[in-house]
């Protein structure tokens, strides 16, 4: 008599049953995933959204591990720091893990606004979208500053005196703000614990609150495209977007992809130039923090240097910071700014397109020029300028310039 | 179209601000040494002991880990390396004292676990050469007026400066220092010293980073894997494309 045959999916089909009754898994997962409908025609400009995703739990990971070695306290931080690189099992790997992704967080980041910026992707219906990101940007500003604060050598210490000194800038309250920030008269292990705790706790909480709120908000709308076409305005007989294919198992195959060749490069980085030439350690970091001795110089970390620059370029202090702060905070204004009828730079006139491309020009020569100790004043205030110009000046040739016709469906 | 080549520029703008990454200070030699070579760094590690850690400390290193990285067996890391009644788990900590030090250079020798990260090997390999003698004492090109006296004069000799009147752009005239020259002649020729001097500065490097031995090596085989898993990735997704992509 044959044996009758095992049916191996029969437990999984018992679990999964009782999880349906109980929950909305399944529905969850056909909204965002298997009948999330994105555009077919994303290109290289679309990676950087769910390497942004991976970076950030990565960091989340890897910072749960560190945090199990690292000592929050102004004597033992520097000596906890070497302790995980030298007598915790691959602890060397996990602290380059996170220090490499810092960095390399803020890379994808850069390039996913960009790719924002090119494809309209603030444009109506997407402002909400926009918002949250730039908030997530500002966040994951204040949350890098404080954790490069936790290694407590030389630059750590003067690079959080420097940047906290900031806020002394405003008046009447400056001076009492910075106090209360540091919680001593000088930055000191009450400013090392504190910062621990929100890059710890606090920040990441936000952050991840955050994102889910950036992905629920763009999910509502729905993703842009390289044509800057509503894919949701052309359907077919079953409701489905004629350019759309579902997220499972397209993207997530295409994204697993993009995934696997950014680990390559970023694998390469944290094996072969963790350091990266002094731009994601420095060499002054290397040396423990000492309040009684100053650098020669304090340039701040590569991702911050453009708004540093900006700050630079002012004589006055407080006009400085305000301008800074400017930089940063005008992004928020750029769906209202631009008031072209069409999404994509592709069907838009040389205009666009060459103020996209001086502000890319202007943001990178920024950041060049803000690591330097010896740039020029004058060179300082142009690409400040310039900065500025292509968002003030974006209501004027975007609503002036004539736009190309844009196609009914996608283009590859 | 204008979009790819929008985005081509900026990665070659990216590209040429990595390329910016410069040596911090001018003007030093190429150290040249090798963390790889094991028996280079175990002379190095001769001579740290013997000369530095008079009055230096390596307050991270653990003599543990010399017998784990440097192919050395426990009774010769502590027969040879250590001195007084060591343990393997204890740190390469100065024989003298941090009050001595005070009182005797007027600083406390700063400790040399990280100095090849901080400084690079470069500056350590050029300063360790650039000792020459003065009437008022020793004297460095790299390092003017060190709280260090050469402690390896012995071995290099006597070096003193050959100097230039030399005028100023502001019409002062100063006494600059063009070259040294070897004066006395030490154990070692000038080529043993220079030679010595790697050793010393790739033992340095080494306890600088002592994961970089298992990193560079390891790397390539991550980097390997991950290669053939971006192939094999990119293989499902053309596999799942074919249809999209018609």
């Amino acid at each position: 008599m044959a044996k009758p045959a095992i049916n191996f999916s029969r437990p999984f089909e018992v679990v999964n049953d009782w999880i349906n009754e109980r929950s909305s898994i399944a529905e969850f997962n056909r909204k965002h995933l298997t009948e999330y409908y994105a555009p077919k025609n994303f290109n290289l400009w679309y990676f950087f959204g769910s390497l942004s995703l991976l970076v950030l739990v990565n960091q989340i990971v890897t910072g749960i591990f560190l945090t199990m070695h690292y000592k929050p306290d102004a004597e033992l931080a520097f000596a906890s720091v070497e302790y995980i690189m030298r007598d915790v099992e691959w602890g060397w790997l996990i602290r380059y893990m996170h220090s490499t992704g810092a960095s390399l967080f803020f890379v994808v980041v850069y390039l996913h606004m960009f790719r924002a910026l090119m494809y309209g992707s603030y444009q109506k219906p997407r402002e909400l979208v926009w918002i949250l990101g730039v908030t997530i940007y500002l966040v994951l500003m204040a949350e890098s500053f404080m954790g490069y604060v936790l290694p407590w050598g030389q630059m750590s210490y003067w690079g959080a005196q420097v940047i906290i000194s900031l806020f002394g800038a405003v008046p009447y309250i400056g001076d009492g703000l910075v106090e209360w920030i540091r919680g001593d008269y000088f930055v000191a292990d009450a400013t090392l614990n504190r910062f621990f705790a929100l890059h710890v706790v606090a920040l990441p909480m936000v952050l991840l609150l955050l994102v889910v709120l950036h992905l629920a908000a763009l999910h509502e709308v729905g993703s842009n495209n390289p044509d800057g076409i509503e894919i949701k305005a052309n359907k077919d007989e079953n409701g489905r977007p004629r350019d759309g294919i579902p997220f499972h198992p397209y993207y997530t195959v295409k994204d697993i992809f993009g995934a696997s060749f950014f680990l390559l490069i970023a694998a390469f980085i944290i094996f072969f130039a963790p350091e990266f030439g002094g731009y994601f350690l420095k060499p002054d970091n290397f040396i423990p923090a000492d309040p009684l001795v100053t650098p020669d110089h304090i340039p701040p970390v590569w991702y911050f240097t453009p708004f540093y620059a900006i700050l630079q370029a002012v004589p006055d202090k407080l006009m400085g910071v305000l301008l800074m702060g400017a930089a940063v905070l005008i992004l928020y204004l750029v769906p209202w700014l631009d008031r072209s009828p069409v999404k994509s730079i592709r069907y838009r006139s040389w205009m666009s397109k060459l103020a996209l491309f001086i502000f890319a020009v202007a943001f990178i020569r920024l950041g060049m020029l803000g690591l330097s100790q010896e740039s020029s004043t004058f060179e300082l205030r142009f690409w400040t300028f310039l900065y500025f110009a292509f968002f003030i000046l974006m209501p004027i040739w975007t609503r002036f310039e004539k736009t190309k016709p844009v196609p009914e469906r996608v283009t590859h | 179209m204008i979009d790819r080549i929008v985005s081509m520029g900026a990665m070659l703008l990216l590209a040429s601000l990595s390329l910016q990454a410069a040596g911090k200070y001018g003007d030093l030699d190429h150290a040249g040494s090798n963390v790889f070579d094991q028996a280079s760094v175990q002379r190095g590690a001769t001579l740290f002991v013997n000369y530095c850690m008079s009055c230096h400390s390596a307050e991270f290193v653990r003599y543990q880990h010399l017998v784990n990285d440097l192919d050395l067996s426990e009774e010769e890391v502590l027969g040879n390396l250590a001195f007084g009644d060591q343990e393997l788990s204890d740190y390469l900590l100065a024989a003298m004292r941090d009050e001595d030090a005070e009182e005797w250079f007027g600083v406390v020798p700063p400790d040399l676990t990280l100095t090849a990260r901080s400084r690079g090997p470069d500056w350590i390999y050029t300063f360790m050469r650039s000792f020459y003698l003065t009437d008022d004492g020793w004297n460095n090109t790299v390092l003017e007026h060190p709280s260090m006296p050469h402690v390896l004069w012995e071995l290099q000799g006597i070096q003193r400066a050959v100097t230039e009147q030399r005028e100023a752009s502001g019409g002062e005239v100063r006494t600059e220092v063009v070259s040294l020259e070897l004066d006395q002649p030490g154990a070692m020729s000038p080529t043993e010293y220079d030679r010595a001097i790697r050793d010393l500065v790739a033992f340095m490097e080494y306890i600088s980073e002592p994961a970089q031995l298992t990193r560079k090596r390891l790397g390539i085989w991550v980097f390997l894997f991950l290669s053939l898993f971006t192939f094999i990735s990119w293989l499902l997704y053309q596999e799942y494309w074919k249809d999209v992509k018609k």
